[in-house]
């Protein structure tokens, strides 16, 4: 069977299974629909918080971004699992304690404040938007390379999947969707590795085959690597561009935010007991570690094998995955030497992305308007292309091919789902229940709850099919203010109870007012000067959470000092959730 | 006048019998917690970022070391401190009976 053909069976069969799911598994009261009733099994959540947290741009991106940065690429392997640490020794057991519905709710009564629960609330719908835009932007590009429908149609299939389940199911529904989605999605990642590696170095494991003497011969694998790469004029895969200061700050960002961002946060709420909630904490990155210590294994060997396949090639005779990704616009070569033959080497091949032309050069490439730039290199491929292609790079069977199309859509449509649903509880639940209209029953509640899904669904359906030109701008915005605003925040109000709500709104202000301009002056206002020359202590817009939650940190403690301690009711409530159950004889 | 042994003495006098216990449970979780996120920011900041030059002298089988921890020797490390720290506050909870009962 073609490519084509088994990646409609295998994507097919898995939404049929979540549709399955989601009908199996209705959420009937507001309980079932925010927290999926709080009755979790803590495996069961550690697998579906695995795959809430891991989105298109962990499955899709991630060792594009370390295949082609090398060293680098180590501040999202870092940042994006250390944060796990964070979040169960400082936070999520006792925000289960706390045993209510949301990240605003826990501002808004710890801190006794209507204003904190709406800075919450603001903070929550905005840091998830960004995060959805990109979800189902990584959802229409599987669709339309894979099963070659237009872009625009494969959002709509998503919304439309997304909406069945996160709709009908709520957390109830979304919890058990995700545990099969984290299945799809880590074998469709693990067979191709293990098949890679085998090839390559003889080992079944790709963790251990990065470390490996290679199977062709006996030198270590990235011993050759750095080779091949210097020989090529490319900065070593093992040395880093980076600067100390840059890498520290964005991995300690990238951390912080981590464990602040409201999707993850939320998913402790589901699990019975505080307990559950530290092991689940511990079965989540477990599940995570086999996905991220896999990356680094696939990026080396997808470099390996690109500057094996790529470098001295005859365009003419560039297998059929390259024109397919060229005419995608993913893929481009410029002939600089008119020898008709691919050379591939360090620095860009022309200015900016490839913008191209109507016409065909003399070896029949797709021509392209951007200037060259000085380097030999001709080759331009981007980095989000490289999971996807790695299958056909090494020449894997084709149901392998699409086993990774529906590995992606898994990936994406999960943490889709997870971030529509903190998006539509904020609205139904802080919003409506909590703030505006607290006389709503209970069905009413729930009813608005269905209604803001399917709303936001829409919203992300269209930034989805007219994106915007900052996706991957504003996601660096996601992790810092989530790292700015909310970590120190709902750290201070668990570990000190003298932290009262002057402290925690001019806090949070200051992180968030702070991260946001230094960002939007570097990205937005005067993006020419956006280099290490300009950059604060030389921190990239990447990095500046870190600084935000610094500053978020002193201020909020300079003001407490300042200003009356919170009332007895709120340091009970902090005495409260810091043990799992009161004392008892036993 | 104050001095050390007038301190331990004003703990056991003045503070309620349940509190004074809570407060050994979360001095205890605060040691443990502290601990452990020195060896977090030690694996990951530590090797993985500041010192990352000064490992990757050393080989660790076919990685260069500092390369190895900040690519896959502090997530193997995060992993064993999160299971080690539920494991080790079950044992707490249960030792000061603040543990949940079915």
């Amino acid at each position: 069977m073609s490519a084509q053909v088994l990646t409609y069976l295998f994507v097919g069969l898995s939404f049929a299974l979540y549709i399955g799911i989601a009908i199996w598994s209705r959420s009937s009261s507001t309980r079932e629909f925010y927290v999926a009733g709080g009755h979790v099994h803590p495996l069961a959540n550690g697998a579906a918080t695995a795959a809430d947290w891991m989105s298109a741009a962990s499955y899709l991106s991630m060792a594009g971004i370390i295949a082609f940065e090398g060293a680098d690429g180590a501040r999202y392997l870092m940042g994006w699992t250390g944060g796990y640490v964070l979040l169960a020794l400082l936070l999520a057991p006792y925000l289960r304690k706390f045993n209510k519905f949301t990240v605003p709710d826990f501002v808004g009564d710890r801190y006794y404040s209507q204003t904190a629960r709406l800075v919450a609330v603001v903070c929550v719908i905005f840091i998830s938007f960004t995060y959805v835009a990109g979800q189902m932007r990584g959802v229409g590009v599987v669709f339309s390379r894979f099963l070659e429908v237009d872009i625009n149609t494969g959002v709509v299939i998503g919304m439309a999947i997304v909406f069945f389940y996160a709709v009908l199911g709520g957390m109830k529904g979304i919890t058990y969707t995700q545990v099969a989605q984290y299945c799809v999605l880590i074998f469709a990642y693990l067979v191709p590795a293990i098949f890679i590696s085998l090839t390559l170095t003889n080992n079944p494991l790709p963790m251990l085959g990065l470390g490996s003497t290679l199977a062709s011969e006996p030198v270590y694998l990235l011993d050759k690597l750095d080779g091949l790469t210097q020989e090529l004029g490319m900065t070593a895969f093992t040395a880093g561009n980076k600067s100390t200061i840059d890498m520290f700050f964005i991995t300690a960002a990238l951390m912080a935010g981590t464990a602040g961002l409201p999707h993850v946060i939320v998913r402790f709420f589901t699990v019975p007991r505080v307990r559950d909630a530290r092991i689940s904490a511990g079965y989540a990155l477990v599940l995570i570690a086999l996905l991220y210590t896999t990356a680094p294994a696939v990026a080396a060997f997808a470099r390996i094998n690109i500057i094996n396949a790529m470098d001295g090639l005859q365009y003419a005779d560039a297998p059929e995955w390259f024109s397919k990704w060229e005419n995608s616009g993913l893929i481009a070569w410029v002939d600089k030497n008119q020898d008709g033959e691919i050379q591939y080497r360090g620095g860009a091949a022309v200015e900016k992305s490839p913008v191209y032309d109507i016409g065909r050069g003399a070896s029949g490439e797709r021509l392209l308007t951007n200037q060259w730039t000085s380097s030999d290199n001709e080759l331009y491929i981007d980095r989000d292309i490289i999971v996807l292609a790695h299958p056909e790079i090494s020449q894997l069977p084709n149901w392998v091919v699409a086993l990774v199309a529906a590995g992606g859509l898994a990936a994406a449509l999960s943490t889709a789902a997870g971030l529509l649903l903190v998006i539509s509880t904020a609205i139904a639940h802080d919003l409506l229940k909590k703030t505006f209209r607290p006389a709503i029953t209970e069905r009413q509640e729930l009813r608005y709850a269905r209604l803001a899904a399917a709303v936001a669904i829409a919203i992300a359906g269209l930034f989805g099919i007219y994106p915007p030109g900052f996706v991957a701008e504003v996601v660096a915005f996601a992790f810092g203010l989530a790292a700015a605003s909310f970590f120190p925040v709902i750290l201070l109000g668990i570990f000190s109870t003298r932290m009262n709500k002057e402290a925690a709104i001019s806090g949070m202000l200051t992180g968030l007012i702070f991260t946001f301009s230094y960002i939007v002056y570097f990205k937005f206002v005067s993006p020419e000067s956006n280099n290490a020359v300009h950059w604060w202590f030389g921190i990239s817009p990447e990095g500046i959470g870190s600084l935000g939650m610094i500053l978020n940190f002193i201020v909020a403690l300079v003001v407490m000092r300042l200003t009356p301690p919170p009332p007895q009711e709120v340091q009970d409530l902090v005495q409260h959730i810091r043990v799992p159950q009161a004392r008892h004889v036993s | 006048m104050v001095h050390k042994s007038s301190d331990k003495n004003s703990d056991k006098d003045f503070v309620k019998q349940p509190e004074s216990n809570n407060n050994g449970y979360w001095r205890a979780n605060i040691r443990l917690m502290l601990s452990l996120l020195l060896i977090w920011f030690l694996v990951s900041f530590g090797c993985g970022i500041l010192w990352v030059d000064a490992l990757n002298q050393y080989a660790f089988f076919g990685f260069k070391l500092g390369f190895w921890f900040s690519q896959q020797g502090s997530i193997f490390v995060f992993v064993a401190l999160i299971f080690f720290y539920a494991w080790r506050m079950n044992r707490l909870d249960k030792m000061y009976g603040v543990d949940e009962q079915e």
